[in-house]
């Protein structure tokens, strides 16, 4: 392979739009490049496309418009079981009536591989998945996360160039959850195949993906790396949809730099912050880079204003602290890293909350 | 019977009845036993006397197994057993394939008038028996469908009449079975590389398999059982068991027929059992 070929994507979505009859349009006019061994997340609310799109990689939805190049072939009359690119479906579809090695084998025995080549790359596929005993079970003897290998082994076995996974771990309990999240990322790297992975839980995408493309409506809102998204978000929609966000309305006028802007938000007054949107914009920051004291804070670079605690929501490691500042509710989260804390807070407490300007965000639509 | 007890004289040791425990309800109990005793007394009836050593159906009189052997060397009752089951089997393979492709159509594409002709297909299983019994003596009638052919071809006319009536029944359940098909599975099948027809082949005939099995059953034992259609389809010679009965019962219910009619029961029930447990079976098969 030269180097060229290296820097080439390994999927290209170029203009692609989806509308399903009744003129209910499902992905508009989308392009995005997944780089080869990339770890993909396709993130969004429900009915976002994120899953249209999914399926038109895969072949099961043909695109109205635009083009999908994978592997530098252009899928356009290419069907679902020609494609180098394997799925593995929300419901792990397992067939019910084949053993566990039956099932991983499939795709090759219909591919017409050797049967003592199918058996060594059923058992390598098993290995690799932690199933390595348990080829001659039924799937019904299955536990819910054992399934969900068994559907994963089965598309990689195939050793596509893309492994497309639809929702995979929405079925399993949140315990079983964090370790398969864990199991994905490193199975990625074992095989080192660029993984598209569909989702609508920000923290799977979080903490999996390499790069996330945030949809909304059809369309694509952002394309970053978790962090980039998390602190740089480049819309409210963006900043409301990855975690938790304080979002005040105000205005923003032109500032010396490109990079900021003088924003005038209630309570706050005016400030220079970051933010490139200029007019009515939202001043975004998240609960954790905002600080409570009783006292009034010293620290003169912090913007504070005076408040009283209305609630308090407490989540184990952290809660979160409402704070209302004449009539705006704003969020604090406060981290519970001692067993024993001298000052909590209390509904009625009288409080300071106070953030650097340089955790703020200007936000625009 | 300690399990009709009354629930309104309850002790304080006793779980107190919810308002909705019908089925601890003195009247729905009585209802019940009432219910099941008319529907089953007559049968049981029938079995017990077909062991009654007497010519008549009126007093006990001791154990025999002499009715069967009787009906056993009966030569036209077991040409007509033999007619029935040839009859039974025929239709039974045509009305599962026919009720099959039928089913596959249904769910798998859409087509202008689909709603009607699913309603058409499913008319034979509403039409009286009566009038599909004349209808089908007319049209044989009509097109001069000969009666004189040889074994097992003279059974061809009472045969396609149990094929029109019985494969909207194995349709229907072929179809039902067909509801539960998880499309992730075909669709998975196909993304790992297998053609329309063997994801036909490989995925959706094994889910069909239990819809198929009780299709099968279902059509033989309405074959086996029918008699109003069969009775205006058959001919002089091509008696079937159930015809063959009610033959022999216009000059006297003998236990003969007693005899014969415990085994049409029995060979019913076995069939329906194993329908009923096919049936049973793939519920607890996981969908996914």
């Amino acid at each position: 392979m030269t180097s060229s070929a290296h820097s080439e994507p390994i999927i290209k979505i170029d203009q692609v739009s989806k509308t399903y009859p009744g003129n209910v349009q499902a992905v508009k006019n989308v392009s995005l490049e997944v780089q080869k061994g990339e770890f993909f997340a396709l993130l969004g609310p429900s009915g976002c496309g994120k899953t249209t799109l999914l399926r038109m990689l895969a072949g099961f939805e043909i695109p109205n418009e635009g083009t999908i190049i994978i592997d530098g072939e252009n899928m356009a009359d290419v069907q679902p079981n020609a494609r180098c690119v394997n799925m593995v479906f929300q419901s792990y579809a397992v067939f019910p009536h084949m053993t566990v090695a039956d099932n991983v084998g499939y795709g090759l025995k219909v591919d017409g591989v050797k049967k003592k080549e199918i058996q060594e790359r059923v058992e390598e596929a098993l290995e690799l998945v932690r199933l390595g005993n348990l080829g001659a079970r039924m799937p019904d003897e299955l536990s819910g996360g054992q399934r969900q290998r068994v559907a994963l082994a089965r598309a990689l076995v195939k050793r596509p160039k893309v492994l497309l996974l639809d929702e995979p771990l929405s079925a399993l309990d949140a315990k079983l959850r964090e370790a398969m999240q864990m199991e994905l990322v490193r199975l990625q790297k074992t095989v080192g195949i660029t993984f598209v992975i569909v989702t609508h839980d920000q923290s799977e995408a979080l903490s999996m993906a390499n790069r996330i493309a945030v949809m909304e409506g059809g369309t694509v809102r952002q394309i970053a790396t978790p962090e980039e998204l998390y602190e740089d978000p480049n819309s409210r929609f963006v900043a409301d949809f990855i975690g938790q966000i304080n979002l005040f309305d105000g205005t923003a006028t032109a500032s010396d730099t490109d990079e900021k802007v003088i924003a005038t938000v209630e309570p706050f007054g005016t400030m220079e912050i970051w933010g490139e949107t200029l007019g009515p914009i939202s001043l975004a920051i998240r609960p954790e880079k905002i600080n409570i004291d009783i006292e009034k804070p010293t620290n003169g670079e912090h913007l504070s204003a005076q408040g009283t605690v209305t609630d308090i929501a407490y989540y184990g490691g952290y809660s979160n602290v409402f704070v209302d500042v004449a009539g705006t509710r704003i969020m604090a989260e406060v981290s519970n890293d001692t067993r024993i804390r001298s000052s909590t807070f209390e509904h009625g407490t009288e409080v300071w909350i106070s953030f650097n300007a340089d955790d703020a965000l200007a936000l625009g639509d | 019977m300690s399990w009709i007890r009354n629930p309104f004289k309850r002790t304080t040791t006793q779980d107190p009845a919810g308002p909705l425990d019908y089925y601890r309800k003195l009247w729905l109990r009585l209802a019940v036993i009432g219910t099941l005793f008319f529907l089953y007394a007559p049968i049981v009836n029938l079995i017990a006397f077909s062991f009654n050593d007497s010519r008549r159906n009126i007093v006990w009189r001791g154990f025999t197994l002499k009715y069967y052997e009787k009906a056993w060397s009966n030569d036209s009752l077991m040409i007509a057993f033999g007619n029935s089951l040839t009859i039974a089997l025929i239709t039974t393979i045509f009305a599962v394939t026919l009720g099959a492709l039928a089913a596959y159509v249904m769910w798998r594409f859409k087509f202008p008038f689909k709603a009607v002709y699913e309603g058409a297909m499913a008319l034979p299983i509403v039409i009286p028996e009566i009038c599909m019994g004349v209808a089908m003596m007319v049209f044989f009638a009509r097109v001069n469908w000969p009666t004189d052919l040889p074994y097992p071809l003279n059974l061809s006319s009472i045969t396609i009449a149990h094929i029109a009536f019985s494969f909207p029944f194995a349709a229907i359940v072929i179809r039902a079975r067909l509801e539960t098909f998880n499309t992730e599975l075909s669709e998975s099948a196909q993304d790992l590389g297998a053609t329309e027809f063997q994801v036909f082949k490989d995925i959706i005939i094994p889910h069909m398999k239990p819809g198929l099995v009780a299709g099968a059953l279902l059509s033989f034992t309405l074959s086996l059982d029918d008699f109003v259609i069969t009775f205006f389809t058959s001919g002089p010679n091509t008696l079937t068991f159930p015809v063959k009965i009610y033959s022999m019962v216009r000059f006297s219910v003998t236990p003969e027929v007693n005899a014969a009619s415990t085994v049409l029961i029995g060979l019913t029930l076995i069939l329906t059992a194993l329908a009923l447990k096919l049936q049973n079976r793939d519920k607890e098969l996981p969908i996914v």
